[in-house]
């Protein structure tokens, strides 16, 4: 299996406080996502840019994957937006409220457009698209497999519910479908599957309860919006001491099986199976990938 | 001349002869006796000390033009005792004091500054001052400089005789007819009287200021009667609900409870985190945040610690509850769970500041202190620290004991974010030099942990810090990283004229602080 870039959580730092987004790169977030969208008030759209784009243009953070939250596909800000966010030459851009696949590909042509004409190397910046409405659900696996810049799908919940004319709880079971669906997506393409936002910042436990969830069901990451959630998200992603024993005990007795030619092979009388190594080598690879000694 | 941390001073100031700052424990080789101006006397032959108003013990102490008067700071920024007394002093027409105070906090109504502008006080002595008298001082208020002293070179001060103290003014939640105070009881409870014990063993007069008269005699006794002259009683003597004001700030700052978990990394990375190690955390918002992130590493490992020290918040009393620390000794109680505290918790006791931070007495108890958690403005790149003047030359803090514990403590940790707002914290050169450099073990800062190659624990440090996969950086890195994102300060220009010395813990002058050019 290969090295897993690790994109366990996504902190949203606003393009509209100069403190947040200086401050962002310092806490233990994988990704970090300077936000031209829902937190920039109308007003000072045209200064939160051009904030980001001198921020990751030449203060770009060290060992962080950089992203950029443009606005809406339809809104009046996304031509300077994409022409700003390009040319900062940040990892990816994601765009917000992503429902069919041809709007990816209109946003990937306009991308490649301003990467030529800046001297950018074209493809070399990545999309993930936020899926946040029944559309966006419903067409998830097309929108995943639009373009080859696409390497992330991501849940927004709360206007994913809207959408749905349902009530957002902390059970999250109204979201429960979307997360499946969308991870089924990403599996099929090949991208990563990022969940919602936990919103109470306030609420530590709820955060663990959920983000446990997150990681059973399969995603590889989750959004988040406070730097006090990013390391218990971090935590739940990252294999404990226990797993990374099982997966080595697992892919020894594998090893061992192959040396005496074996067809099949047990540990502790549980028959080893193809899924259990391929657990097994994912444990590895994301404890390695945490900066684990393996 | 130029001293050991490579500032230049001049021979004198005024009447102040300049002792350089030679490097830590190079002036210890002669030691005279200790002086006093407290005389032998008789039992008040009224039977009792209590005098009607401030103004008759002011008169009755003896206070003329020109002499040193004192006060502690254990109520804070609730004091109303200072007010009081200076606005008594004013209307007896005394000029020309010299302020003493263990810290002069921001009273406001009346402020000091009022005392300094119309003459009643000519010279200052303390271990800082803020607010609007820093912002007068700075501006060239004051004809004489400010001596400013950490908290345990006070009582090296006052003993030694470079500090004669004629009347000290010592305010007490409580108080008997015939002197015995303390600040442990009463509506106005400020807790531990840590600053006031020198002052009431030293002073040529003691006079106890006191809202709350107690029948004779006063339980428990901080301040003892064999030591005190007169005794008036005020309407108030303290705010409670300022006494946690300052120094003891609560945080909900991420950035800030990163640092200080960070912290807490590296003191649960050290060989010294061990049964019956010991720790102060002291002041500030990132210190006080450390004490709940080490509470809970306390419990992962299962050890408790044998003594917390200094400045005590409630959550150092909510350790010992927990029966994680076994002695909770305070020289000052920051919040008024902790001022109860002493009178509620057995080992929570009431120490005197000497015994707390004075390196020239048998032994304080700094020397046995393992770790050390202290806040600064800035820090440069030999780890020097400045505590006392802002990003404008301002007067922003004080010294504290920050000097003596960097000294005191095994392994001294800095706690400060790489900028504020749009300064550098992590600069070349701080502004102005309190703490040496090669007495700080640790800078901790939300960008890594720096480690002083020339501390005595360097070498073990590393070892410990790197096997616990703590994020190591260089000083010089920091640095670069703050300059990077917020560029390079201006230089803050002075004139020639010195308005204040910073004297080091052991009496010499480690810097100087020029007037503001504006």
């Amino acid at each position: 299996m290969g090295k897993i870039a690790l994109k366990r959580t996504s902190l949203y730092a606003s393009g509209a406080s100069p403190v947040n987004l200086l401050q962002a790169r310092f806490y233990n977030e994988d990704c970090l996502v300077y936000d031209l969208e829902d937190s920039v008030p109308v007003q000072e759209k045209d200064a939160a840019r051009l904030l980001v784009y001198n921020l990751v243009k030449y203060q770009r953070p060290v060992g962080k994957y950089v992203i950029i939250r443009v606005n809406g596909i339809y809104s009046e800000y996304i031509d300077e937006d994409l022409e700003a966010a390009v040319r900062a030459c940040p990892d990816a851009i994601r765009i917000p409220k992503v429902e069919h696949a041809y709007e990816v590909q209109k946003i990937a042509k306009r991308i490649s457009e301003i990467e030529k004409a800046a001297g950018i190397e074209e493809g070399s910046i990545e999309l993930w698209c936020n899926i946040e409405s029944y559309l966006g659900v419903l067409n998830a696996r097309e929108i995943a497999e639009s373009d080859p810049r696409v390497v992330a799908l991501a849940l927004g919940a709360e206007d994913f519910t809207a959408s749905m004319k349902a009530a957002r709880t902390k059970a999250s079971l109204e979201i429960f479908y979307a997360r499946n669906a969308i991870l089924m997506a990403c599996r099929a393409a090949g991208v990563e599957a990022i969940d919602a936002v936990f919103s109470d910042i306030n609420d530590v436990e709820g955060l663990k309860e959920d983000v446990k969830l997150t990681r059973n069901l399969g995603f590889d990451g989750k959004t988040v919006v406070h730097p006090r959630q990013v390391d218990v998200v971090n935590a739940a992603f990252t294999p404990s001491k226990k797993e990374i024993n099982y997966a080595l005990r697992v892919l020894a007795a594998v090893e061992e099986g192959k040396r005496q030619h074996k067809g099949a092979v047990t540990l502790g009388g549980d028959m080893i199976d193809k899924p259990m190594e391929l657990r097994a080598q994912t444990t590895l690879a994301q404890a390695r990938a945490a900066g684990i000694n393996v | 001349m130029i001293n050991a941390v490579g500032r230049e001073l001049p021979e004198k100031i005024g009447n102040y002869v300049v002792k350089p700052f030679m490097g830590i424990g190079k002036a210890v080789d002669d030691l005279p006796p200790v002086v006093s101006k407290r005389r032998p006397s008789l039992r008040p032959e009224s039977g009792t000390k209590l005098l009607p108003t401030l103004e008759d013990a002011i008169k009755a102490c003896g206070l003329k033009d020109g002499m040193t008067i004192s006060f502690h700071h254990c109520f804070r920024e609730g004091d109303m005792v200072i007010g009081q007394v200076l606005t008594a002093i004013r209307g007896l027409g005394i000029k020309n004091l010299r302020f003493a105070p263990s810290a002069v906090v921001n009273i406001k109504n009346p402020s000091v500054t009022e005392f300094v502008k119309d003459g009643t006080i000519t010279n200052i002595e303390a271990s800082g001052i803020r607010g609007e008298l820093g912002d007068a001082v700075i501006d060239g208020l004051m004809e004489n400089p400010v001596i400013l002293r950490p908290h345990g070179s006070r009582p090296r001060a006052i003993e030694s005789g470079d500090l004669m103290i004629d009347v000290a003014f010592l305010g007490a939640s409580a108080a008997d007819e015939y002197g015995n105070a303390t600040g442990q009881i009463g509506p106005n409870a400020c807790g531990s009287m840590g600053y006031a014990f020198v002052d009431a063993h030293n002073a040529g007069k003691v006079v106890i200021v006191t809202d709350n008269l107690v029948d004779y005699p006063c339980a428990p006794i901080s301040i003892s009667q064999q030591y005190v002259d007169y005794v008036v009683k005020v309407d108030q003597a303290g705010d409670p609900a300022k006494i946690g004001a300052g120094a003891a700030r609560i945080t909900k700052n991420p950035r800030d409870l990163m640092i200080a978990k960070r912290t807490v990394d590296v003191i649960a990375a050290s060989r010294m985190f061990r049964q019956g190690f010991s720790f102060q955390t002291g002041a500030g918002a990132i210190a006080i945040a450390c004490t709940n992130f080490l509470s809970e590493r306390m419990e992962e490992a299962g050890i408790t610690a044998s003594f917390a020290l200094g400045g005590i918040p409630a959550a150092i009393i909510d350790m010992y509850k927990k029966g994680q620390v076994r002695v909770v000794a305070c020289s000052q109680s920051f919040d008024a769970v902790a001022a109860k505290a002493i009178v509620e918790c057995p080992g929570v006791i009431e120490i005197d500041n000497a015994v707390y931070s004075n390196m020239y007495s048998k032994g304080c108890m700094l020397d046995k202190l393992n770790f050390g958690v202290l806040g600064a403005l800035e820090v440069d790149t030999d780890f020097n620290i400045n505590i006392l003047t802002g990003s404008s030359g301002e007067m922003m803090g004080g010294l504290g004991g920050g000097p003596d514990v960097a000294d005191g403590a095994d392994i001294s940790i800095v706690t400060l974010p790489v900028v504020r707002g749009r300064t550098p914290s992590i600069v070349p050169k701080v502004f102005t030099c309190c703490t040496p450099g090669t007495s700080v073990a640790v800078v901790v800062t939300e960008a890594g942990v720096a480690l002083n190659p020339k501390h005595k624990y360097y070498e073990e440090l590393k070892e410990d810090l790197t096997a616990a996969n703590v994020k190591l950086v260089d000083i010089q890195d920091l640095c670069e990283l703050a300059r990077s994102i917020v560029g390079t300060p201006k230089p803050i220009e002075c004139t020639d004229k010195i308005v204040a010395v910073v004297e080091y813990r052991d009496g010499t002058v480690i810097d100087v602080i020029r007037q503001i050019k504006r």
